[in-house]
C-alpha cells in the first residue's frame, strides 16, 4: 500500500540522501546557480501581470502560480524570484514554509491533481481518521494525492476528508470514493451568508457611519467596549479597549490586521460567524480601523477556508462598490497551510510575504506590526461583537454570564458529545453545562472521562474538575487556559495520554523551527511520550525551559498537555 | 547628544549596574564579567534571539527573556544566573547536543564550549535522523548533522555579503540551513566568499578537507594581497603553511572578505615557485610566440647562484647606461608589491639606471581618471572613502562590477542599498548589484560621455546645480555648460540607448539629495575617452556641491591591492613621489639633494610607450618586478615582440610567467606572506602587512633584491633592521612624502591602518577631503567640457561584435597567482566567454560549447558561456587565462591624455568552434583533483 505522508513531511527538492562527496564540476556553459529560464519567466509574468511586484505578495504570487500549475515548478520559483528582484532562496524559503505549497524540481513529478486532505488532528483522530486516511489511499492512490493534515476546522463533522476544496464532513472512503469519480472538487458556498444588501436594509453599517460622521466619538466607542469587558477572542484575551487605546498611542500612519487564520485545533467558531454574516465582522474592522486612524486593514484568512475567502472577497467587492462611508485600503491576504500563522507577528510576516515565523517581543505588535507600523491587530470574531456591543450597549455584552463571569463565549464544542458545534454560551459556563446543556450530553455509550478547554494548547482536564467556570485567566491554577475556546471532550474509551501525543506531534510538525526549545523541544517530547513509561523528570524539566524559553505561544505552551496528563492522569503513564 | 549620554541604571545578579542607550543585558553583563552562553548572537550580525541559550529572569516578567535581544529598562531586576535561567540555558545546550554528531568538524565549537562551562553531561535525549554531508564545494565542506540552525551563517551571508545564497527553510523539525533551491553547495550561486563559515558556531560550515581541524601554530595579522579594498586578515599558520584564512576586524573590511582573500592564499605553496636565480641559457631564442611550461623550464634557463645572477644582471644594466644611455633603459614595477618595494625601485630606476622611465600597471586601469583628477581637482585619490556609503542618500555606480571585482566593497554599496541608500547603476552589463539598484541604466558601450553630458544637460536645464559651490568653488562652468548645450537627455537617448525621461530621473535623483557619491571603474578608465569620462564625472559632482563632505565625492574604485601606494611612491614616469613634477626644477633639486644623485629633468615614457619603444629598439633593456605585461598588455602580440626583442630583460617574480620565459636572468622573489611591508588601498589607508611564513628554497624578499642591484649599479644604499630594511625604506620615504609624513612605523604596527593625509604625528587622518578647497594651484575645481569621441575600433560588418574585457571573481588579473590556488582554480578552472543567450542561439553555439573570438590582431578559442546579463552583439572576456589569452585581441589604441589603452571596446568576430587549448601547465582545475588522489 502506498505509504502516507504527512503534508509536513512531503519531500523537499534534492535533499541528497546519500553523502555527496565529491566536489561538483561547475558547469562552464552557464554563470553560478541555477538560470532564469525564459519561457518560465514569460509565464511569471503573464501570471502577475501589470501588478506591483512588491516583496509583501511573495505569498499571493506563489499561489498564483499554484493555482494555475497545481504545483510550484522550480523553474518558476527561480524566474518569479527574478521577476521580483529577489534571490531564488528568498522565494524557496519562503514557499517550503507553507504546506499547501508543492515544490517540484524541474523534470520531477507533479502531484496529481487532486489530493484528499484528511484531518488527523484530535477531534478527527477520535473518530478514527488514521483508519480513514489508508482506507481513503487504498482506494485511490497514487491517482490521488492523500495526505494527514492538521484540523481544517469543521471538527463538529469529524471524520473530515477535504477533496479538492471540496469537504466531506462525518468521511467515510466510500463518500470520499464517490466524490473524486465525480470529480467536482470545488468549494461549496454556504447556503444562507447574510449578503451585503441585507445586511445593509437590516441596519448595518449605520453605527459605522454615525463613527465616520461623528455622531459617535472614539473615546465613547472605547469606552463602550472597556464597560462591556471584551476581550481578544482570538486566544490571548487581551482587554479589546486597551489595545485600542495603545495602538493610538504610537504615531501613525497605523495599520489594522485581521486574523482569521483560525488554526486552533478544535475551533471553527470564526468560519461559523464569516459563513452566516460576513458583515459583521467587516462592519467590527473598519470600526476599528476608523478609532485608530488606520489607513489600511490586511485580512489574513486561512487557506484551508476558501469559502470564507470567497464571501470575504464577494462581499468586500460589494461593500466598495456601494461604500456607505469613505473606506481604508482593504486587503485580504490568503494563508497556505501553516498553524503558527494564528501568532499574530508570525501572521504579520506571513501578510509581509515571509516565512510565518513570529518575533522577539518587545517591541510589541502595537508599536512595530505590519510593514513596522503600529498595528491593532484582531481575532475575526472579536470584530463581529462590536456592532452589536455599541447598538445594544456595553451592558447588554457584560449582563451575559454565570460563575462570576462576564460576557459571552462562542464554544467551538467537539468530540464525544451528542451534539458539537459553536455554542454561543454565558462566560465562566462550565464544560459539564456544555454537554449537558447545550450539547445534547454525551454521545450515546460514551461517558465524560476529561476534556481540553482550549484545543490544543490549553491543557487537558479531568471530569472531576468539569464544574469549572471557562474563560480567560480562571484556569491558570490547574496548568490551562482557555484561548480560543475550543471545548474537545473525551470519554472513558479515550485516553488523555495519547491526546497530548497527538498534540505534541501536531506542535513538532507546526513549529516554526526558529526557536530550540520548541523545534528541538517538541520533537523531543514526542519521542519521550511515546515511551510506555514516561520520563516523568525529564519530561518535567523539557516542559519548564519549553514554557519558559520560547519564543512564542506556540512553544510556550506545547508542554500544556504533557504537564496536565503527568499532574491529572499520572494512571495512564505509569 | 544628550541620549548618547543616557544611562540606563539596573541591577544585575543583585548588582546595580548601568547600561548605555541601545546596549543588551548581554553585552552590560559582558562589560560586567558576568558571561552567560550564547551561540546565535555574534558581534557585527544583528541579533536574533532564535537559540535561547542566553536566557536571563527578569523579576515581574512571565516568561525569561533572551538576554541578546533584550535592552534593559530603569530599575529592572535582572538575574543572569537563577534557578529558573540556569535550567533553560542548560537544557538548550543539552538539546542542541543531543544532535551533534560523534565526529568533531572543528576545534572550536562554541556548543561544546559553553556545554563544559555549564557542566552540561551527556544529553539524555535520543538523535535526531542526521542530514547527510555535502562535499560539492570546493572550499567550504557543508556538515549539517552539526548545524544548529541558529542563522548565524545565513544573516553573514544575506544581511552582512548580501549574497543572498543560504536561506532557512521547511518548517519545524525539517526546517534547514539550504542553498538556494536546497541546492548542494558546489552547485548553487555561492560566491565562496566564506563569511557563513567564518560566522558558524558548530563547523557545521567549515573549510573543505578537514583544514580547520589542524591546529595553527601561529596566527599572523596581514593584509590581504588581491584588490585595492585592503581587507585586513589573519594567516592560520601550521608548519610552516598557511592552513587558512579569517577575516579581520579592519576599517575596510570590518571581519568581510571574498573568495580570493580567504581561499587564494595557496599560490604560496605551489610547487611551481621560483626557489633559485636562472639565467638564460645562451643561444636560447626569445620569440613573440611561446607557451610557457613552469615546470620544464631547463631548456630555456640554467640555475644560477645568487651572486652570479645579480652580477651578471647589473652589469648588462651597467654597460646600457654607460654605453647607449640611460633613455635605453626601462622599469616596470607593480601594484602588487609594497609601498617600500614601489618606492626603492623607482629610486633604483631614477638613481640606478637614471631615467624616469618607470611606471607600473596603474596606467593600463586608472591612468585616466588620474590625469582628469590631477586636472580638475588637483589631487588623484579618492575624496571619500568606500565606507562613506552609509552617510550617502544616493551612489552612482558607474562603469564598475564590484561584486566581481571589489567584493567586499560591494558589500557595503548593498547594505547601503537595504538600508534605503539610493543606488543607481550604471554599466553595459547588468551586473550583479543591478538587483540591488533602485536605478539601473544598461547604457550602450562607449557612449558614456553621452550619457554623462545628457544628465548634465538635465541638472542644468531644470536648475539643479548648486550655484554657490559653482561660484566659490569651481572655475570654467560658463564653458561647460556652453558645450553641453547640445546634449539633451532627448538627443542623447538614441545614442546611449537609455530613455530621456530616466536620464533626468537620474539626473535629478543625483543632483537634489542630501549627499552622493559617485563610484567609478575601468568600465570608465579603460577607453580612448577614458580621461574626458572621468572629466565629465568630476564635473557633475562640481556642478552640484556633491564633494567636500560626508557621503559625497569622488572614487574611482582601485583595482590591485597597491596600485593607490604604488602611484603615491613615484611608479609612474612623471612624478616623484607624493605626485612632485620632475620636470619641476625646485622639486628636482630637492630629490637631488635627498638621493645623493642627479636626476633627469624629463618625465619617462609610460607602460605602452616603453613598449613601443622597446620594438623600435629604443628601449633596450629593462627590469620587471612583478608585473606581467606579457599577459596584461593590450596587443600581447605586440607586446611580446616587444619584449623579446629587448636586449637585456631582467625579471624578479615568484612564477615563471609569460614575461619571465623572455628574461635573460630572472630573480626568484618573494610573495606577500612572506615579507613585510605596507600597502595603501582605494580609500588611502596605509595598512601594514606582516611577514607569516619563510621564504621558500633561495628565493629572496624583493626590497633585499632591489638593494642587491642597487649596490651593483654603484649606488651605497644601506637600509638596516629586520625584512630587508623595510621600516628604514619607509621613514625614507614618508620623509619625502608629505600626504604620510604623520604614519609612523609604530602606530602602523599598533592602528594596522592610517588614513592619509596624514599630515603630522598624532592627525587621525581625512576621510574626507576638499572640505574647504582643491589641492589645485587656484585651490578651486576646474570643469573640463568635453566631446564625444567614438571608440577606436567601432564594429563592422567583418567584425560585428563588441570585445569586452575584464576580470573573473576568482581570477586575479593575469591569473598567475589565483590559478595557482587550488580552490579558485577549481571553482573558475576554465576559459570562458560570456554572450547574451540570443547572441549564442543566433551564432549556433550551445553553452559550454568552444567557440572562437577573433580581432584583427589574434585569435582565441574557449568556452561559450550563456549569461543574460550580458549586452546584445558583445562578448566578455576575462583576460586571467593564458591558454585563451583575451589581451592576443585588445586594442591598442590610446587615450591621448593618460596613454590608457581600449581593453573595453574593440571589433571581433565570434563564431562556434575551435579548439580550446589545454591548461596544461597549472589552472584547469587539476590541482584540488590532484591533491584529492594524494
Amino acid at each position: 500500500m502506498p505509504v502516507i505522508v504527512r503534508a509536513d513531511e512531503a519531500e523537499g527538492l534534492s535533499s541528497p540522501q546519500d553523502a555527496e562527496t565529491r566536489p561538483a564540476r561547475r558547469k562552464r556553459g552557464y554563470t553560478k546557480g541555477r538560470q532564469v529560464d525564459a519561457a518560465a519567466l514569460a509565464e511569471v509574468r503573464a501570471l502577475l501581470g501589470a501588478a506591483p511586484h512588491r516583496r509583501d505578495l511573495l505569498l499571493e504570487f506563489l499561489h498564483v502560480i499554484q493555482d494555475r500549475y497545481g504545483h510550484l515548478a522550480a523553474r518558476h520559483l527561480v524566474a518569479l524570484a527574478h521577476e521580483m528582484k529577489l534571490a531564488p532562496v528568498e522565494v524557496f524559503e519562503v514557499a517550503s514554509f507553507y504546506h499547501h505549497l508543492d515544490i517540484v524540481e524541474n523534470g520531477g513529478t507533479p502531484p496529481p491533481s487532486i489530493t484528499v486532505r484528511v484531518c488527523d488532528s484530535l477531534t478527527c483522530e477520535l473518530f478514527g481518521a488514521h483508519a480513514l486516511a489508508d482506507q481513503i489511499s487504498a482506494s485511490l492512490a497514487p491517482a490521488v494525492r492523500v495526505q494527514k493534515v492538521a484540523c481544517v476546522g469543521r471538527c463538529d463533522t469529524a471524520p473530515v476528508a477535504i477533496v479538492g476544496d471540496r469537504p466531506v464532513p462525518h468521511a467515510s472512503s466510500e463518500k470520499v470514493v464517490a466524490l473524486v469519480q465525480e470529480g467536482d472538487t470545488r468549494a461549496i458556498m454556504p447556503q444562507g451568508c447574510l449578503d451585503y444588501a441585507a445586511y445593509r436594509a437590516d441596519g448595518g453599517y449605520r453605527l459605522l457611519q454615525d463613527c465616520v460622521e461623528g455622531r459617535r466619538s472614539v473615546d465613547q466607542v472605547i469606552s463602550a467596549l472597556d464597560e462591556a469587558g471584551l476581550r481578544g477572542l482570538g486566544g490571548a484575551g487581551f482587554p479589546a479597549a486597551r489595545k485600542w487605546r495603545t495602538v493610538r498611542g504610537f504615531a501613525g500612519p497605523r495599520l489594522v490586521a485581521v486574523n482569521v487564520d483560525e488554526g486552533e485545533p478544535g475551533t471553527f467558531k470564526d468560519r461559523f460567524y464569516l459563513e452566516r454574516d460576513p458583515h459583521r465582522m467587516i462592519e467590527g474592522m473598519l470600526l476599528a480601523a476608523w478609532a485608530v486612524e488606520a489607513r489600511a486593514v490586511y485580512v489574513y484568512t486561512r487557506d484551508e477556508y476558501p469559502e470564507c475567502r470567497e464571501i470575504l472577497r464577494r462581499e468586500v467587492a460589494a461593500l466598495r462598490s456601494q461604500p456607505p462611508c469613505a473606506l481604508p485600503e482593504i486587503h485580504l491576504r490568503r494563508g497556505a497551510g501553516a498553524y503558527i500563522c494564528g501568532e499574530e507577528s508570525a501572521m504579520i510576516e506571513s501578510i509581509e510575504g515571509k516565512r510565518g515565523m513570529p518575533r522577539l517581543r518587545p517591541p510589541y505588535v502595537a508599536e512595530v506590526g505590519l510593514f513596522g507600523r503600529p498595528t491593532l491587530e484582531h481575532n475575526g470574531e472579536t470584530l463581529h461583537w462590536l456592532r452589536d456591543i455599541l447598538e445594544r450597549g456595553p451592558a447588554w455584552y457584560a449582563g451575559h454570564g454565570r460563575r462570576g463571569r462576564n460576557g459571552l463565549r462562542s464554544y467551538s464544542v467537539s468530540g464525544r458529545v451528542a451534539k458539537p458545534g459553536v455554542v454561543l454560551a454565558p462566560a465562566g459556563v462550565s464544560a459539564r453545562e456544555l454537554i449537558d446543556e447545550f450539547c445534547g450530553g454525551m454521545l450515546a455509550g460514551h461517558a465524560f472521562y476529561a476534556y481540553l478547554p482550549g484545543g490544543a494548547s490549553g491543557g487537558i482536564l479531568p471530569a472531576s474538575l468539569g464544574d469549572l467556570p471557562l474563560d480567560f485567566d480562571v484556569l491558570s491554577e490547574y496548568g490551562c487556559f482557555l484561548g480560543s475556546a475550543a471545548i474537545i471532550v473525551l470519554s472513558e474509551q479515550d485516553r488523555a495520554r495519547a491526546a497530548a501525543g497527538n498534540i505534541m506531534d501536531f506542535f513538532a510538525a507546526e513549529s516554526c523551527g526558529k526557536c530550540t526549545p520548541c523545534r528541538v523541544g517538541t520533537a523531543k517530547a514526542a519521542q519521550l511520550m511515546r515511551e510506555p513509561r514516561w520520563n516523568r523528570a525529564l519530561l518535567d524539566e523539557l516542559s519548564q525551559t519549553m514554557a519558559d524559553a520560547s519564543i512564542c505561544g506556540l512553544g510556550q505552551a506545547a508542554p500544556n498537555p504533557i504537564r496536565s496528563v503527568i499532574r491529572f492522569f499520572p494512571h495512564e503513564i505509569e | 547628544m544628550y541620549w548618547l549620554a543616557e544611562k540606563i541604571p539596573f541591577e544585575l545578579d543583585g548588582k546595580p549596574v548601568s547600561a548605555k542607550t541601545g546596549e543588551t543585558i548581554l553585552q552590560v553583563a559582558r562589560r560586567h564579567g558576568i558571561e552567560i552562553p550564547h551561540l546565535c548572537y555574534r558581534d557585527g550580525l544583528r541579533a536574533d534571539g532564535n537559540c535561547r541559550a542566553c536566557m536571563v529572569e527578569i523579576e515581574g516578567e512571565r516568561v525569561l527573556a533572551p538576554s541578546c535581544c533584550r535592552q534593559p529598562k530603569p530599575a529592572m531586576k535582572i538575574s543572569t544566573a537563577s534557578v529558573r535561567a540556569l535550567a533553560a540555558q542548560k537544557m538548550v545546550l543539552e538539546l542542541l547536543l543531543a544532535d551533534m554528531p560523534g565526529q568533531a568538524y572543528t576545534r572550536t565549537s562554541e556548543l561544546d564550549a559553553w556545554a563544559r562551562r555549564l557542566n552540561v553531561g551527556k544529553p539524555r535525549f535520543a538523535p535526531r535522523p542526521q542530514p547527510a554531508a555535502d562535499a560539492t564545494h570546493p572550499a567550504i565542506a557543508v556538515n549539517l548533522d552539526a548545524c544548529i540552525q541558529c542563522t548565524r551563517c545565513l544573516r553573514a551571508c544575506r544581511e552582512e555579503q548580501v549574497n543572498d545564497v543560504i536561506g532557512y527553510a521547511f518548517r519545524g523539525g525539517r526546517s534547514k540551513i539550504v542553498f538556494d533551491l536546497d541546492d548542494a553547495l558546489g552547485t548553487s550561486s555561492c560566491v565562496a566568499c566564506g563569511e557563513c563559515v567564518q560566522a558558524c558556531p558548530t563547523g557545521a560550515l567549515m573549510p573543505a578537507r578537514g583544514a580547520g581541524m589542524q591546529e595553527a601554530d601561529a596566527k599572523v595579522d596581514s593584509v590581504c594581497p588581491y584588490c585595492g579594498v585592503g581587507c585586513q586578515l589573519t594567516y592560520h599558520i601550521g608548519q610552516d603553511r598557511i592552513l587558512h584564512v579569517e577575516g579581520r576586524d579592519g576599517p575596510a573590511n570590518h571581519g568581510r572578505l571574498c573568495v580570493k582573500g580567504r581561499y587564494g592564499f595557496d599560490y604560496v605553496h605551489s610547487a611551481q615557485r621560483l626557489t633559485r636565480p636562472l639565467i638564460r641559457l645562451p643561444g636560447a631564442p626569445k620569440a613573440k610566440d611561446f607557451t610557457v611550461d613552469p615546470d620544464n623550464w631547463r631548456e630555456v634557463f640554467r640555475e644560477a647562484s645568487w651572486d652570479e645572477a645579480l652580477d651578471l644582471a647589473a652589469s648588462r644594466f651597467r654597460d646600457l647606461r654607460d654605453t647607449v644611455g640611460p633613455h635605453a633603459l626601462a622599469g616596470f614595477g607593480s601594484a602588487k608589491c609594497s609601498n617600500e618595494e614601489a618606492y626603492l625601485f623607482q629610486k633604483l630606476v631614477r638613481t640606478g639606471f637614471g631615467t624616469n622611465n618607470v611606471d607600473h600597471c596603474t596606467r593600463l586601469c586608472h591612468a585616466s581618471s588620474v590625469a582628469a583628477l590631477l586636472e580638475g581637482v588637483g589631487s588623484a585619490a579618492v575624496s571619500n572613502q568606500v565606507n562613506d556609503v552609509l552617510n550617502a542618500e544616493v551612489i552612482f555606480l558607474i562603469g564598475a562590477n564590484p561584486t566581481v571585482n571589489h567584493p567586499v566593497a560591494a558589500t557595503w554599496f548593498k547594505n547601503a542599498a537595504r538600508r534605503g541608500t539610493k543606488l543607481i547603476v550604471a554599466d553595459p552589463r547588468r551586473t550583479e548589484l543591478a538587483r540591488h539598484a533602485t536605478r539601473f541604466l544598461q547604457f550602450r558601450a562607449d557612449t558614456d560621455v553621452a550619457l554623462l553630458n545628457a544628465m548634465m544637460h538635465a541638472i542644468v536645464e531644470e536648475g539643479l546645480v548648486d550655484q554657490d559651490f559653482i561660484v566659490r568653488r569651481t572655475i570654467g562652468f560658463d564653458d561647460l555648460r556652453r558645450s553641453i548645450q547640445g546634449y539633451s537627455p532627448e538627443a542623447m537617448a538614441p545614442i546611449c540607448g537609455i530613455d530621456a525621461q530616466t536620464i533626468r530621473a537620474v539626473a535629478r535623483l543625483y543632483a537634489d539629495s542630501r549627499a552622493s557619491m559617485i563610484f567609478w571603474g575601468m568600465g570608465i578608465s579603460q577607453h580612448t575617452h577614458g580621461t574626458d569620462n572621468a572629466r565629465c564625472l568630476i564635473s557633475l559632482a562640481l556642478m552640484t556641491g556633491q564633494i567636500g563632505r560626508p557621503g559625497t565625492g569622488l572614487h574611482p574604485l582601485r583595482g590591485q591591492n597597491n596600485v593607490q601606494g604604488a602611484s603615491d611612491a613615484g611608479l609612474v614616469p612623471m612624478v616623484f613621489p607624493d605626485y612632485q613634477r620632475v620636470d619641476d626644477d625646485a622639486i628636482r633639486a630637492r630629490f637631488e639633494q635627498l638621493w645623493g644623485r642627479t636626476l633627469d629633468p624629463r618625465p619617462g615614457l609610460t607602460v605602452v610607450e616603453i613598449m613601443h619603444a622597446a620594438r623600435r629598439r629604443e628601449i633596450r633593456g629593462m627590469l620587471i618586478m612583478g608585473e606581467n605585461p606579457a599577459m596584461s598588455d593590450p596587443d600581447l602580440e605586440h607586446a611580446r615582440e616587444a619584449l623579446a626583442s629587448l636586449e637585456w630583460l631582467v625579471v624578479q617574480d615568484i612564477f615563471l610567467t609569460e614575461t619571465a620565459y623572455l628574461a635573460d636572468v630572472i630573480l626568484p622573489a618573494s610573495a606577500w606572506p612572506e615579507k613585510t611591508g605596507t600597502v595603501t588601498n582605494t580609500d588611502r589607508m596605509v595598512q601594514l602587512g606582516r611577514r607569516a611564513l619563510p621564504l621558500p628554497g633561495e628565493a629572496r624578499q624583493d626590497l633585499w633584491i632591489i638593494q642587491q642591484l642597487a649596490r651593483r649599479l654603484g649606488l651605497e644604499w644601506n637600509y638596516r633592521g629586520p625584512d630587508s630594511g623595510v621600516r628604514e625604506v619607509f621613514d625614507e620615504m614618508r620623509g619625502t612624502m608629505p600626504s604620510i609624513a604623520g604614519i609612523g612605523w609604530e602606530r602602523l604596527e599598533r592602528e594596522g591602518a592610517v588614513t592619509y593625509p596624514c599630515l603630522h604625528e598624532g592627525d587621525p587622518g581625512q576621510p574626507v577631503v576638499f572640505g574647504e578647497r582643491f589641492p589645485t594651484p587656484s585651490g578651486k575645481g576646474r570643469f573640463m567640457p568635453v566631446d564625444i569621441i567614438p571608440a577606436a575600433e567601432r564594429p563592422n560588418d567583418f567584425y560585428p561584435m563588441v570585445l569586452i574585457t575584464g576580470r573573473a571573481l576568482e581570477h586575479w588579473h593575469t591569473g598567475t597567482m589565483t590559478r595557482r590556488a587550488p580552490m579558485l582554480d577549481a571553482i573558475e578552472p576554465e576559459p570562458t566567454a560570456s554572450l547574451h543567450p540570443l547572441d549564442l542561439a543566433r551564432l549556433r553555439i550551445n553553452p559550454g560549447e568552444p567557440m572562437t573570438v577573433e580581432s584583427r590582431r589574434g585569435s582565441i578559442t574557449l568556452y561559450a558561456r550563456a549569461d543574460e546579463a550580458m549586452p546584445r552583439s558583445a562578448v566578455f572576456v576575462p583576460f586571467c587565462f593564458y591558454e585563451a589569452a583575451a589581451n592576443l585581441l585588445t586594442s591598442p589604441a590610446l587615450d591621448p591624455f593618460a596613454k590608457i589603452p581600449e581593453f573595453k571596446y574593440c571589433a571581433v568576430r565570434v563564431f562556434r568552434g575551435g579548439e580550446v587549448k589545454p591548461a596544461d601547465f597549472y589552472g584547469g582545475g587539476g590541482a584540488l583533483q590532484a591533491d584529492n588522489t594524494r
